[in-house]
């Protein structure tokens, strides 16, 4: 004989336990929201001093300077992020520039050149390149890369110098940010691939058939399905890379010259980066200098965090266009 | 009378095979004669020169045959192909340099001893890295413990409550994933080191890291969890299982192979993080059990510091830390796609 079980209650109210569950679970998925907001609040808590003393002056002048007495108090100081500014644009401009065409260009041939076999090879090297640390890239970038990255400068001076972008004036190639495009651009090409990969993966099938069907050459196929249809997503793609190549700091650090210059001539070996400048002055910073530092990095702060909106943005439309 | 046999035109003919062959030796030898001839030289211009060719070849061959389109579609083959090469020959260029500098420094004290006697130019069998090791590890573990619970409750909220801030967090976590190595760094600097410890430890680097790595086990797991069947959470619900119960003891174990592939992730992102290293860790020379106090080496605090010293030994062991690390990130990320190619596990 067993026992008649109890008719369990039938209520539409979560029970105690799931109410708990629920409400650790919201707690743990709103700490994203609770450290974004704790970065913000506390970097603009620190530089607040610094920010107001300089104002507008911070991200439009370029000098870094500061003056203490003999009892280490601050006499003079002027902190100007306007060259890092520069340089952090022009180096992330120079690596997207250089990594978008290569990208889609390897993205096309894994989703529909390869052979089976190699493309299960090249998206696993592509993906293993996107896990190495940037100091890697760093080191072999200033050991390996740059000589060659020099004598490529020198023939873009040769043959393009008439371009204002290309000038060089005075002749110094060594340790400019065309070389550390190109460093960040080989750090970037594996993300804006993978990116692009997937999107192109996605490109409804009954179109690519219809498109042979009517004839189409693989190239014609591609150019009138995938691309519309992965345009978006790949612009995506590409700011997340320019997001990437912006917050970088060893890669930058070992190979950039940082001199306190505006400089859009991208050959010329004086350049920055903010997150390179906070490594470079950390180490002998004063009290209110390491504020002026935290101030610079609310700024670099909120530069990736709207390219990283806006890249959202954009992939988020992925498929909505195309014929 | 004969059966006709179905022929197969989208399959490389042998003839095609040949002729495709034909053209890319054909390439290499005319590149070979045009940069002997003229005054070209040097790797960039082996290259160029052999794209172009290769590239007008194919269009040229494949016009001849199909006209214009089929012209234009062998040159963007060979473009594309291209852009693969391109893709990977930095891959092989790290990874040979890595392996072929790295080697020499490997010595067996290398693991024994770390660098509390040693200076980084000194020769090569005086001085280890034992001490940026059990550092390296110790961050890890502790970033590790933090970053995991809160990375799968995100992942959980997303795939499991879906409530209303879904939108926003998931849009946060991609944007937390952007946020750049050393703006972490500062704000622990911030936040914890300068108000409150005061001094350098390897708990600060370990809370750093733990910002850098939420996001990509957040990610992951979230794809895990999306992959599990509705069925099992319904077949749960309908047994009669509260949803706690049926997260905890059936989507849960059902994700675990998944859960630990996105652990690995994370950890081979940060395993190499070196900025905020630079600013919270101190980076000591000693091995130091603790990471509460004083100051803790890593491997990549070692690396920089070696090859910040700039002579030739203290090179060779920067390249020696850096094989080490590479090792270590391969093999974690090896084990994370071994682990899922089987996704979904009883």
């Amino acid at each position: 004989m067993s026992t008649v079980p109890v008719p369990r209650e039938i209520t539409t109210q979560p029970r105690r336990s799931d109410r708990v569950f629920r409400r650790i679970v919201t707690a743990g998925g709103l700490s994203s929201l609770f450290i974004l907001s704790l970065i913000t609040i506390f970097l603009a808590y620190r530089g607040y001093e610094v920010l107001r003393q300089e104002g507008f002056r911070f991200i439009t002048s370029s000098d870094w300077s500061i003056t203490t007495d003999d009892a280490g108090n601050v006499v003079e100081s002027h902190f100007g992020l306007a060259a890092m500014l520069v340089g952090t644009i022009l180096c992330a401009l120079i690596a997207v520039t250089i990594a978008l065409p290569i990208s889609i260009a390897s993205a096309l041939f894994l989703n529909f050149y390869a052979p089976g076999w190699m493309k299960k090879f090249l998206v696993a090297v592509v993906d293993m390149m996107a896990a190495f640390p940037s100091i890697l890239f760093g080191i072999w970038g200033f050991l390996v890369l740059m000589p060659s990255a020099e004598y490529w400068a020198k023939l873009l001076h040769h043959y393009f110098g008439f371009i204002p972008l290309f000038q060089l004036q005075p002749y110094v190639v060594t340790r400019s940010p065309f070389v550390a495009g190109v460093v960040l651009a080989i750090m970037i090409i594996p993300i804006i691939t993978s990116v692009s990969r997937e999107v192109f993966s996605q490109a409804p099938l009954d179109r690519i058939q219809a498109a042979y069907a009517l004839g189409a050459t693989r190239w014609g196929m591609i150019k009138a399905v995938v691309l519309p249809y992965g345009r978006s997503g790949v612009i995506g793609g590409a700011m997340l890379g320019l997001g990437r190549a912006m917050g970088e700091t060893v890669a930058v650090f070992t190979v950039l010259n940082i001199v306190f210059q505006v400089n859009w001539h991208m050959l010329l070996g004086v350049g920055g980066n903010v997150a390179s400048l906070i490594i470079l002055k950390f180490g002998d910073a004063s009290p209110y200098e390491i504020k002026a530092l935290m101030a610079a990095g609310l700024v670099l702060f909120l530069l990736t965090l709207a390219v990283n909106a806006i890249a959202d943005v954009i992939v988020k439309k992925t498929g909505k266009s195309g014929r | 009378m004969s059966t006709v046999k179905p022929t197969r035109p989208w399959v490389a003919s042998k003839q095609d095979r040949l002729r495709d062959a034909l053209i890319f030796v054909g390439a290499i030898v005319f590149t070979y004669l045009l940069v002997e001839v003229t005054p070209l030289k040097g790797k960039l211009a082996y290259f160029i020169v052999f794209f172009f060719s290769l590239m007008i070849a194919n269009g040229f061959t494949g016009g001849l045959r199909f006209g214009f389109p089929a012209a234009k579609d062998a040159i963007i083959k060979t473009l594309v192909a291209f852009g693969a090469v391109v893709t990977v020959i930095p891959i092989a260029s790290i990874l040979g340099t890595v392996i072929s500098k790295g080697y020499k420094g490997i010595k067996l004290n290398l693991f024994t001893q770390d660098m509390s006697m040693a200076t980084p130019t000194d020769p090569l069998n005086n001085g280890g890295i034992l001490h940026a090791i059990t550092g390296t590890l110790t961050l890890v573990a502790l970033a590790l413990i933090m970053s995991v619970p809160l990375g799968i409750l995100t992942a959980l909220y997303l795939t499991e409550i879906k409530g209303r801030f879904s939108k926003p967090i998931k849009f946060l976590v991609q944007a937390m994933s952007g946020v750049p190595s050393i703006v972490a760094g500062l704000f622990i600097l911030s936040a914890v080191l300068y108000p409150i410890t005061k001094s350098y430890s390897g708990f600060m680097g370990a809370l750093a890291l733990t910002i850098l790595m939420i996001p990509t086990v957040a990610r992951t797991s979230e794809e895990v969890l999306n992959l599990i069947p509705q069925d099992l959470r319904e077949a749960g619900t309908a047994l009669g299982g509260t949803q706690w119960r049926t997260v905890a003891m059936i989507v849960l174990p059902a994700a675990r192979s998944g859960l630990i592939t996105a652990m690995i992730l994370g950890v081979a992102r940060i395993a190499g993080e070196t900025a905020p290293l630079l600013l919270l860790t101190g980076g000591g020379d000693k091995v130091n059990p603790n990471p509460f106090s004083g100051s803790m080496g890593s491997l990549p605090y070692y690396i920089w510091k070696s090859f910040n010293a700039g002579s030739e030994e203290s090179i060779t062991r920067a390249w020696a830390g850096l094989l080490v690390l590479v090792v270590l990130v391969l093999f974690l990320f090896t084990s994370a796609r071994f682990l899922s190619t089987r996704k979904v596990s009883r």
